[in-house]
């Protein structure tokens, strides 16, 4: 049967319009990454000369030095922390009937719903209040409740996708519950809880706007110090700066989707063997 | 995993369940079960889906508590031990193997918990893999093997700890029919030649009436009856059991007389005895129903006296045996299955020929109808 115009027209928009969505969606990237490379100190677009100078002048740029330092150890903790607390709210939220099942998700969850700013704001006002302005704590303790959701998720989909009868057989065989938690569920659980720490590591070492108000300026964390590096100049070491971060934030997925790929082919082969005929 | 020469199963008991019941929220899973499995006896827990059979299974792992009643191994009290202290070896209907260990570390695991010594590990481990016939598996992981093998494996993770029990669970479901007779065959060979007492959980009767020493019917939460194989299959004692375990005509009759034990049905022209079982105080010339297996009913040519007449509408060659299906009208339509052993019957009983059918002597049980 032949198509109808009205049916080519509407395949014809229909790829166009995907077209569009992928092309606005690697667009910032592509101005950026491009106007890293001019030669001139303006931010300009598209650049009439080439140089990759303004990389040497991001690495070389001491604000941005420490601005990374300071956002690794953050993000380490951060994230380490997080994955520890969410993954024991993830077991408890899976494993107990709880009264205030619903509640407690409700407030670990409530991060997604309220503003970066407000939870910057509020650690900030409380910092204060205990003299901890100054310090890595403070900054680290609002990290992890931003992160926590993710990570508690993350955990929890594991959690609900590990066949329980894996640690009934281990208890079976005569394992005590630390036994089955250290030889069968973590091993198992393993993907989850590495995708669950990059990923909020990722967060983390991203996360700028309640960084803003938390950190000081020993403690300013990579956005931060290229927010303020922003207010000062305007020439393409910034570019430079994200390409990198692009180019390195997309290497650790690479690399974690090589690994969680592997993690994933566990998963459905478990399950294969749940179904073998 | 040593060896007893003591194949037969004993008096002692080696499982107990007392009067256990269990509740899940508001539904009675279990009601009031009590059962008794000596050592080495292979017993099988039958019945439907949702009948409570693997909840009981559950119950003796300890993967929870009953609400009612006591469970005793080897005559310990273990309602409130946890599983990994009750020297139990479970089978899962997906094996549950440890993706992420080879073959000889998920064997070894249960040895592991009990610190025994490493070179001891390696040599059970060995002996478990030379029993279930996989040696030179061991370094395999799970999801290298086919079923088949899978299904050893578990096998021997199970037994490798000398378990006072062996807990099975449904563990056949999942393999394909030739290879499922080869394993039930293997199993139970292994299951004397180690005198293990086993608890077999199966919703298949032919499985249960092929392998088991004693056959427990469940259904609802309830203990239906207890037995041997052949006990349960010649004399169900209610109509349940009659006809979830093998396949049953049930044939409406009228009780002539009762003579002690035995009881007198009139079926269509003909006198069939049975066992009087639950028709004790019935009176005479109440309406019964006759159940009977189709290996028991015979084509007679039309004409002679009968329980019942009628045409031959369908033949389901089986290979070992014919299946005959038969329309009867008088005194109710009815279809009957008669079930002739050899192929010739399909010759001598073509689609459309008139037939009587009689009952074997001796053959079948009776319920009232109420």
């Amino acid at each position: 049967m032949p198509r109808s115009t009205y049916q080519r027209l509407l395949g014809f928009f229909g790829k166009l319009a995907v077209l569009l969505i992928l092309g606005f969606l690697v667009l910032p990237a592509a101005v950026v990454t491009i106007a890293a490379f001019n030669d001139k100190a303006i931010l300009s677009f598209p650049p009439r000369a080439w140089s990759p100078r303004w990389f040497a002048r991001a690495i070389e740029y001491q604000d941005f030095r420490d601005g990374f330092r300071n956002g690794l150890i953050v993000t380490l903790w951060s994230s380490t922390i997080s994955l520890v607390v969410g993954a024991m709210f993830a077991f408890v939220l899976d494993r107990y009937s709880l009264r205030f099942k619903t509640a407690l998700e409700g407030v670990l969850l409530s991060p997604l719903v309220i503003p970066h700013f407000t939870v910057g704001l509020g650690f900030l006002i409380l910092a204060a209040q205990i003299g901890w302005t100054r310090g890595y704590p403070v900054v680290i303790v609002c990290h992890v409740v931003l992160v926590l959701p993710f990570v508690l998720r993350s955990v929890y989909v594991s959690l609900r996708n590990l066949d329980q009868s894996f640690e009934l057989a281990a208890a079976s065989l005569g394992a005590a519950p630390l036994r089955v938690l250290l030889t069968i569920t973590l091993p198992l659980l393993l993907p989850g809880l590495i995708s669950g720490w990059l990923f909020a590591a990722i967060l983390s070492f991203n996360e700028f706007t309640a960084s803003l108000f938390v950190t000081a300026q020993r403690t300013q964390t990579l956005p931060v110090a290229m927010y303020n590096y922003v207010r000062e100049f305007a020439d393409p070491s910034m570019a430079a700066l994200s390409v990198m971060y692009i180019v390195g934030t997309a290497g650790l997925i690479i690399f974690a989707n090589a690994f969680l790929g592997l993690g994933k082919v566990l998963n459905i082969e478990q399950k294969l063997l749940k179904e073998a005929p | 995993m040593t060896k007893q020469e003591s194949v037969t199963p004993g008096d002692e008991v080696a499982v107990r369940f007392s009067a256990v019941t269990k509740r899940f929220a508001k539904t009675v899973a279990l009601h009031e079960v009590s059962l008794a499995v000596r050592r080495g006896e292979f017993v099988t827990l039958l019945g439907p889906s949702g009948c409570g059979k693997t909840t009981l299974l559950n119950l003796a792992a300890g993967f929870f508590s009953p609400d009612g009643g006591e469970i005793l191994i080897d005559g310990e009290r273990v309602n409130d031990v946890p599983t990994y202290r009750r020297e139990i070896g479970m089978m899962f209907q997906n094996y549950a193997l440890f993706p992420h260990m080879t073959v000889a570390a998920n064997i070894a695991y249960g040895l592991k918990a009990r610190r025994v010594a490493k070179h001891e590990i390696g040599r059970r481990v060995g002996e478990a893999l030379a029993l279930v016939k996989l040696t030179g598996m061991e370094d395999r992981k799970p999801r290298q093997l086919s079923g088949g093998q899978q299904q050893r494996v578990a096998l021997a993770r199970a037994l490798v700890i000398n378990p006072t029990v062996l807990l099975l669970d449904e563990p056949f479901s999942a393999l394909d029919k030739n290879l499922r007779s080869a394993m039930q065959v293997e199993l139970r060979e292994i299951q004397r030649k180690l005198g293990v007492t086993t608890i077999f959980v199966t919703h298949d009767q032919s499985e249960a009436l092929s392998l088991s020493d004693r056959l427990a019917v469940m259904s609802e939460g309830h203990l239906r009856q207890l037995g041997a194989p052949t006990e349960i299959y010649r004399r169900p004692c209610d109509r349940f059991v009659a006809s979830f375990v093998g396949d049953a005509n049930v044939l409406r009759g009228r009780l002539d007389r009762i003579d002690g034990a035995e009881v007198s049905i009139a079926v269509g022209a003909v006198r069939v005895s049975v066992p009087s079982g639950s028709l004790q105080g019935a009176l005479a010339s109440a309406p019964v129903d006759l159940y009977v297996r189709p290996e028991h009913l015979q084509l007679t040519e039309a004409g002679e006296p009968s329980a019942r007449t009628g045409t031959i509408v369908g033949q389901v060659f089986q290979g070992g045996h014919v299946d005959l299906l038969v329309e009867c009208r008088d005194p109710s339509p009815e279809r009957l299955l008669v079930r002739s052993a050899g192929y010739k019957a399909m010759a001598r009983w073509p689609v459309g020929a008139k037939v009587g059918i009689s009952i074997s002597a001796d053959e079948g049980v009776a319920f009232a109808v109420s």
